[in-house]
């Protein structure tokens, strides 16, 4: 398939992007990345996701699917050679997209309101959410792995994706606090994992540097204050 | 398939239940179901299985706990695939997926605000209701249904949300067919279905469950 017929449209520090990317990179399905400018979003993105207005999407010959872990599936789905993302039993597909949707709206939003917070009661309140939190992580990565490196064993797999593009966000989050999220004390067994996934090739070079990302993190806390300031004034 | 290995804790008025039973309805399989006690004490079986969220449904397939009903949905179609209810291309399969997603994340919460919320707020949570609708109405096409010709995925997560309506309608004082009509065609056309009907609970009960609630917030 030319490289042309498969194109995403993102923005690199996202990591919902960074999910299909390392989808596509396992798959090695070759494909022209369009960067996105999201504070102008341009006519193709518009009209490819008219719902959400949002990235990733994965526009495949000229059919555009939106949402980063239906984009996954559809990959999945589409390039159904090894390696296999999602595991083949029914139950298993069940908790893996469980785990899927808990790290999505339960997980990461509390890495958020970490960014977010501005005095230390409130980032150690936050940090002590994101253990909890880790430790359900932790226990589920035990019980999907078998022993092996990954969620999917001893190939990357669905939720290595799912979890995964979230730690140069982590990293960065740490940075930014001076506070540890991924601790070897607390998580060894996830500790250890991302280790792992930030070595696999396909991930390699695919997340931003931590520190492009605290900086994107003091910008939009700089903007934030900046319009709350305005506001206020108004 | 002995009724036993089947079981779903279920809570008569929650939509997301109705989807799972609506599911089973459609593949032909027989299953047992356990009301819970939502308000006066949850069920040791549901608190184990559902540890995280702890709600329902929870369907239990040989003992073995599954939650969140659009991931239920999910297993059951792919346990029993016999009729399927995504359809056959990848592509179209995406599409569903993705109407599933923007239901979850958007319907009932816009309702839930509604009958929370009073004056402006509520004038915007009926726009953003009416908006959502209007979406959907885009996503059904010219088609009877999400996925073409046949009751499939979409629908059945669809659907039962509808029986919430007649409630929003009443706090918000506004009518979906008259905003929506394709889409109040479109939910006609599944309530005709036997699955469906059987299934959804009377809107004017759940509009009572409904009223209870805004008392029990304290909004009058």
């Amino acid at each position: 398939m030319a490289a042309s017929d498969v194109k995403l449209l993102g923005a690199r520090p996202s990591p919902f992007v960074n999910r299909v990317q390392f989808a596509l990179n396992l798959k090695s399905i070759d494909h022209e990345f369009i960067p996105q400018n999201l504070a102008e979003k341009s006519e193709l993105l518009l009209k490819s996701n008219p719902v959400h207005k949002k990235v990733p999407v994965l526009i495949h010959g000229d059919q555009p699917i939106s949402e980063s872990l239906v984009i996954v599936q559809y990959i999945d789905e589409v390039w159904s050679g090894p390696p296999s993302l999602l595991p083949s039993d029914p139950y298993d597909r069940a908790t893996a997209r469980f785990w899927a949707a808990y790290i999505d709206e339960k997980w990461f939003p509390l890495v958020r309101d970490l960014r977010n917070a501005t005095d230390e009661q409130s980032k150690a309140a936050a940090v002590e959410k994101l253990f909890e939190g880790l430790k359900l992580l932790e226990d589920a990565f035990v019980n999907s792995s078998n022993g092996k490196g990954f969620f999917g064993g001893e190939k990357l797999g669905y939720l290595d994706i799912v979890l995964g593009c979230y730690l140069g966000w982590v990293r960065a989050g740490e940075i930014f606090t001076g506070l540890k999220i991924l601790d070897e004390t607390k998580t060894p067994a996830l500790v250890g994992w991302a280790e792992r996934f930030a070595s696999h090739k396909a991930v390699d070079g695919v997340i931003p540097e931590p520190e492009e990302l605290v900086n994107l993190i003091k910008m939009f806390q700089a903007r934030a204050a900046a319009a709350a300031a305005d506001a206020s004034t108004k | 398939m002995a009724k036993e290995d089947v079981l779903l804790l279920d809570f008569w008025v929650s939509p997301f239940c109705s989807r799972v039973k609506i599911a089973l309805a459609e593949k032909g399989v027989a299953y047992q179901q356990r009301g819970e006690d939502i308000f006066g004490g949850k069920s040791e079986l549901l608190l184990k299985s559902n540890p995280i969220y702890q709600k329902v449904p929870v369907l239990l397939h040989d003992g073995k706990p599954m939650c969140e009903s659009t991931n239920i949905v999910h297993y059951i179609d792919e346990t029993w695939p016999s009729p399927p209810l995504l359809p056959a291309s990848a592509y179209d399969r995406a599409r569903a997926r993705f109407w599933a997603d923007f239901i979850d994340k958007k319907l009932f919460d816009a309702g839930g605000n509604i009958w929370k919320t009073k004056g402006e707020d509520q004038a915007a949570a009926k726009k953003e209701l009416i908006q959502i609708l209007k979406y959907l109405e885009g996503g059904l096409g010219d088609k009877d249904y999400f996925g073409g010709d046949s009751f499939g995925f979409v629908d059945i997560i669809a659907i039962p949300l509808t029986t919430w309506f007649f409630a929003y309608e009443k706090f918000g004082n506004f009518n979906v067919e008259e905003e929506c009509p394709k889409f109040a065609a479109w939910t006609k056309r599944c309530l005709g279905r036997e699955s469906v009907a059987k299934t959804l609970p009377d809107p004017q009960q759940v509009l009572e469950f409904v009223s209870m609630m805004r008392k029990m917030h304290g909004i009058e």
